[in-house]
């Protein structure tokens, strides 16, 4: 049976992850756990992320997941959403300076006041950036498959990811400026959006890494 | 292209039943919220704010129930409000399924209470809900208590304290424009839109769909709300993004 390992570090809404993993693959087991024997055993990886990067660092850190985390991420399909892509990085500007996982080379800083202009208008852009905003696929993936080109995603953050490997970059949205919303490499597959929250493209994507063999 | 201009309905529920009816001619049970909620997701609604005017705590637990019933069929960002009065009430709807909390009255009483609920969870799922109504030209104060009590608070002020607090998003209600259908508090709503950095949900008194443009256009509402004018079926939420992307703003369609 197809396990899919929901990563629980105790930091709120994992519910709706795990609920729209069930909705799209109602014969997958879904399994919603902190323990590292179990992301072991899983088929697939799904690292969710809310609240700050700090407390979700030292919440892996208490629950000994870190090593099961980094093994994951070398082995098998593994997604990342929201703070589960920014984790991933060297170092998050976050909580006065957070160092992530670094399993890929970039940096998490925050949006730049002086920058958050929308240039039709000339407001002001607020932050957190929250909301749909577009997806601009910069190549093609297994987990874009059937989601069209500029397709909204459901977004909600204040720091965002300044990939240092253009390589790695498989999607990118634009808000004051252009950040990657979408990073993967070899088994990786992170998304800055909320796809168990973006109706439809979200769901699909969740199907598409449910169906995913890992490979790039 | 960017980011787009969020459309919000908003449903009373008491008991875990919506109140206040909602009245589309092809619905099996309009008093479900997560039958209707569904119906809005399926028109396009960029989110759904569930407002809880359960007076007990028996049907708070109702509340819990109705959210993780929404939670596991309808997959857009929701946002309940009503009665957050404690970290642990946070906790309990984020758990239930819930994206984002309103907190309105509590805020008032505790300050530090947006404080300890955003270093906790997030400031992406704390909102704060301010009841606003007129007292000057170009001065508005908070009320609480469906606009009974009055607080002393400037508007302005205590938004972008708010804001500071570690409110991710403001939602404003003005009381004076509630129920009328007169259209948005444009006034108000700019002024408050244009001093907090962080976004801002337009609300109280919605009537046509150009209303909901104008908050955009004229207000600079991030999000607008809106109840009475998608309950009857009067319009759709499809129709309201039309007219907004006609008036030339960025919306999902």
């Amino acid at each position: 049976m197809n396990t899919v390992a929901v990563i629980d570090y105790g930091m709120g809404n994992l519910r709706s992850v795990c609920k729209a993993l069930e909705h799209v693959a109602p014969k997958a087991r879904v399994q919603l756990t902190s323990n590292p024997d179990d992301l072991a055993k899983a088929d697939r990886v799904v690292f969710p992320g809310q609240g700050a990067i700090g407390g979700c660092v030292r919440a892996l850190d208490s629950h000994g997941l870190r090593p099961a985390l980094l093994r994951a991420l070398e082995t098998k399909p593994f997604l990342g959403i929201c703070l589960g892509l920014q984790a991933l990085f060297d170092f998050s500007e976050e909580g006065g300076g957070t160092p992530g996982l670094a399993v890929l080379p970039g940096r998490v800083p925050l949006f730049p006041p002086a920058q958050m202009h929308d240039r039709a208008t000339g407001l002001r852009l607020k932050v957190p950036h929250m909301g749909w905003n577009q997806v601009q696929q910069v190549r093609p993936h297994a987990l874009w498959e059937d989601i069209p080109q500029d397709t909204r995603f459901y977004f909600v953050h204040s720091y965002y990811v300044d990939s240092g490997d253009r390589r790695q970059i498989a999607g990118v949205t634009e808000y004051g400026l252009r950040f990657t919303s979408a990073a993967s490499i070899n088994n990786i597959f992170a998304v800055q959006f909320h796809p168990e929250k973006s109706q439809k493209a979200g769901l699909r994507l969740l199907e598409n890494f449910v169906n995913w063999d890992g490979k790039d | 292209m960017g980011l787009a201009k969020r459309i919000i309905p908003c449903l009373d529920v008491d008991n875990g039943r919506v109140v206040k009816g909602v009245k589309f001619v092809d619905i099996r049970d309009a008093g479900d919220p997560v039958e209707i909620a569904r119906r809005y997701d399926q028109q396009g609604a960029d989110e759904i704010t569930f407002l809880d005017i359960t007076a007990s705590s028996s049907n708070r637990a109702t509340m819990v129930h109705v959210v993780e019933a929404m939670a596991s069929e309808v997959f857009i960002p929701l946002t309940v409000g009503g009665g957050i009065r404690a970290v642990e009430d946070v906790r309990r709807m984020l758990n239930a399924g819930a994206d984002k909390v309103a907190i309105n009255t509590a805020a008032v009483a505790n300050p530090d209470f947006v404080k300890a609920a955003a270093d906790h969870f997030g400031a992406q799922c704390i909102v704060v809900a301010v009841d606003a109504k007129q007292t000057a030209p170009g001065k508005w104060e908070v009320f609480t208590h469906g606009g009974r009590r009055a607080t002393g608070l400037d508007v302005l002020e205590w938004t972008q304290r708010m804001a500071e607090y570690g409110a991710g998003e403001i939602l404003l209600t003005s009381m004076d424009r509630d129920g009328t259908r007169d259209g948005f508090d444009l006034p108000l709503t700019r002024a408050v839109c244009d001093a907090v950095t962080v976004p801002v949900i337009a609300s109280g008194g919605v009537g046509t769909l150009d209303h909901l443009a104008d908050g955009v256009l004229l207000g600079h509402a991030d999000a607008v709300l809106a109840a009475s004018i998608f309950h009857f079926g009067e319009f759709t939420v499809g129709q309201a993004k039309e007219r907004m992307a006609g008036r030339g703003i960025e919306v999902r369609l």
